[in-house]
């Protein structure tokens, strides 16, 4: 498979027609100039045979290879016929990205920068060798995977509105934490209010262009404001729950007959697949509680330097990897799917409930990080996406260079050094690491959000660039 | 050569080699480390390992997931696999693993998981190859 194979249908949305065992279509929605792996359209026809698959199996403008699913791939099942698939969510369920608005500007910041850095480097740890000064016993951990962010806000790390304004209000309410092994539990409970390393990261941003003032108003944003943006998951926790049930559904299932073994699967309706969902949703609740703590240690800091006027507020928080269940019409019907979005965020237009009542004349505030040292975007959610991509959109820029290549041909060094050249402060335990993250790995941001810009999944209301970068 | 990465885009891939099987299983682990902490670990801690599988893959898979374990939840740098042996029969694994804790050292990534991704254990003439991609 290869991307002359695609038959284009209009601009920017190409298909590959049923072919073999696939059940729907393939959609994929990019422009000609940018890169596609040949082994992500692969994977877009792998997940098309899935049982229970409806309209077509979708990748985004991000896409790149992941294991089973790509990277920016969507997929919605029947919830009567339908099966729900662990390598459609990812390993790293609900890698999630959180903005914070702030009170203070560009200058603010520019003023303290060092000061910055270090004291938010200091307070955030990222993890291995790094651990969290927050602990908490099994019992207590079960009551966060149950509240999610909801149960740190009640014990006193932050203020309801962090959690209203988050989606799924920052607590997925099918969350049963006696679905989620002991082992699981043991991986994550020291990492509470950590970033991780890989593509996780905290970024001080200022926004430097807003293209859409009027729904920039209602999202509280302004040329030259500060935000904060917090891009973590669900840790070691969340990789375990995923390993664990992958092997639980092998054992059931098998994999005969499917294209993959990554694309282990349960029906929906079956015990397993309820089970998985319930400990997915507890899982994600890690993640909403992950970042919860580290908002509050956010606004300490940045509280500690700037004094006690400084104001930092949840702009919104967004999923990146995960499942739900959620209406669409289907075939002139209504119909009630399992959405898989992996590497991928929904995307709602205005009017709907589920967004918080401030922005719901404009839209679901979409949240895009870019890679190190580029910009990253806040979008606006479009009915659009509902009718063609199950209310989907891009989480990011797409990687198009190996992390071994990297570290073979970039130093880390002369990334800091360059960042610090364009006015950016890093705070990183590994220059390795680093390299694996350099800006030139990914396809370009810019690109990428013009695409689902032009296709009208989502549109633009700002960009905004780092001033300092913690990665772990 | 115990073992070498490979391109892949978003996540690593690495094969590792060995005369016997267990010695490529030894090897790896010293892959997945090696992508986790390039410091050379001291060997303060001991950790018994005790893994099963279905088949070799699913032991594998196991055997380095249960490392990943180790990094997770007892902050566990591995230095080296001693006496490292494999029922092939029964798919069983156990041996012994020497390592440090992980705040005395650099670590510049974290693996999210092992994943079936491209895997394969085989023998070629007389030696065995491994290959891995972890999800990073």
């Amino acid at each position: 498979m290869d991307k002359n194979d695609l038959k284009k249908i209009k601009k920017n949305i190409y298909e590959f027609p049923k072919s073999g065992k696939m059940r729907v279509p393939g959609r994929i929605f990019i422009s000609e100039d940018l890169f596609v792996d040949d082994k992500a359209l692969d994977q877009v026809k792998n997940v098309a045979q899935l049982p229970g698959i409806l309209k077509y199996s979708i990748g985004l403008t991000d896409m790149h290879v992941g294991y089973g699913f790509p990277i920016g791939g969507v997929a919605a099942f029947d919830i009567k016929k339908g099966i729900i698939c662990p390598g459609g969510i990812g390993y790293d369920i609900n890698c999630s990205v959180r903005l914070l608005k702030t009170n203070l500007t560009k200058e603010d910041i520019l003023k303290k920068q060092k000061e910055v850095v270090e004291g938010l480097y200091r307070k955030i740890p990222s993890g291995v060798g790094r651990g969290s000064p927050f602990q908490i016993n099994y019992k207590e951990l079960d009551s966060l995977l149950k509240g999610g962010a909801k149960y740190m806000v009640e014990k006193g790390y932050g203020i309801k509105r962090d959690y209203l304004y988050s989606e799924e209000e920052g607590c997925m309410k099918d969350a049963d934490p006696s679905k989620v092994s002991k082992k699981a539990k043991m991986r994550g409970i020291g990492q509470i209010g950590t970033i991780g390393a890989g593509n996780h990261f905290l970024e001080v941003q200022f926004v430097e262009k807003v293209f859409d003032k009027k729904i920039a108003k209602d999202f509280g944003l302004k040329v030259g404001q500060v935000v904060v943006m917090i891009h973590c998951g669900s840790r070691g926790l969340g990789h375990q729950v995923a390993s664990d049930y992958i092997k639980l559904m092998e054992e059931k299932y098998g994999y005969d007959g499917l294209p993959d073994r990554e694309l282990i699967n349960a029906p929906i309706k079956s015990k397993l697949g309820k089970d998985y969902f319930e400990a997915m949703s507890a899982t994600a609740n890690f993640a909403f509680a992950n970042k919860q703590l580290i908002t509050h240690w956010v606004r300490e800091e940045l509280t500690n330097l700037y004094g006690n006027n400084t104001k930092v507020e949840v702009l919104y928080d967004v999923c990146h990897n995960i499942a739900k269940i959620e209406e669409y019409t289907v075939d002139g019907k209504k119909v009630k799917v399992c959405v898989h979005r992996k590497g991928a965020t929904r995307s709602y237009g205005k009017g709907r409930k589920e967004i918080p009542k401030e922005y719901r004349n404009s839209g679901q505030p979409v949240l895009i990080p870019g890679s190190m040292g580029t910009a990253s975007y806040v979008l606006v959610g479009q009915k659009k996406s509902e009718e063609i991509t199950f209310g989907s959109t891009v989480h990011g820029a797409g990687r198009v260079m190996s992390r071994s290549l990297a570290m073979k041909n970039i130093s880390g060094s002369k990334i800091k050094k360059d960042l610090e050249g364009l006015g950016i402060k890093v705070g990183s335990g590994s220059e390795k690491g680093l390299a694996q993250e350099a800006p030139e790995v990914y396809k370009d941001i810019d690109e990428v959000v013009k695409i689902v810009d032009e296709l009208g999944i989502s549109k633009k209301v700002a960009r905004m660039k780092p001033l300092v970068v913690i990665k772990g | 050569m115990r073992f070498k990465f490979f391109p892949h885009t978003a996540d690593i891939k690495f094969r590792s080699y060995g005369e016997t099987l267990e010695e490529a299983f030894e090897n790896s682990a010293y892959a997945l480390f090696s992508s986790i902490c390039e410091d050379k670990v001291k060997e303060k801690k001991n950790v018994k390992i005790s893994v099963s599988g279905n088949d070799l893959s699913s032991l594998l898979y196991n055997f380095l997931e249960e490392l990943l374990f180790l990094v997770d939840s007892k902050d566990f740098l591995l230095s080296k696999i001693k006496g490292l042996k494999i029922n092939k029969k029964s798919f069983k694994l156990n041996c012994e693993a020497t390592g440090d804790s992980g705040k005395n050292y650099e670590v510049y990534s974290h693996i999210k998981a092992v994943t079936y991704n491209e895997m394969f254990i085989r023998k070629v003439k007389d030696k065995w190859i491994i290959q891995i991609v972890l999800d990073v």
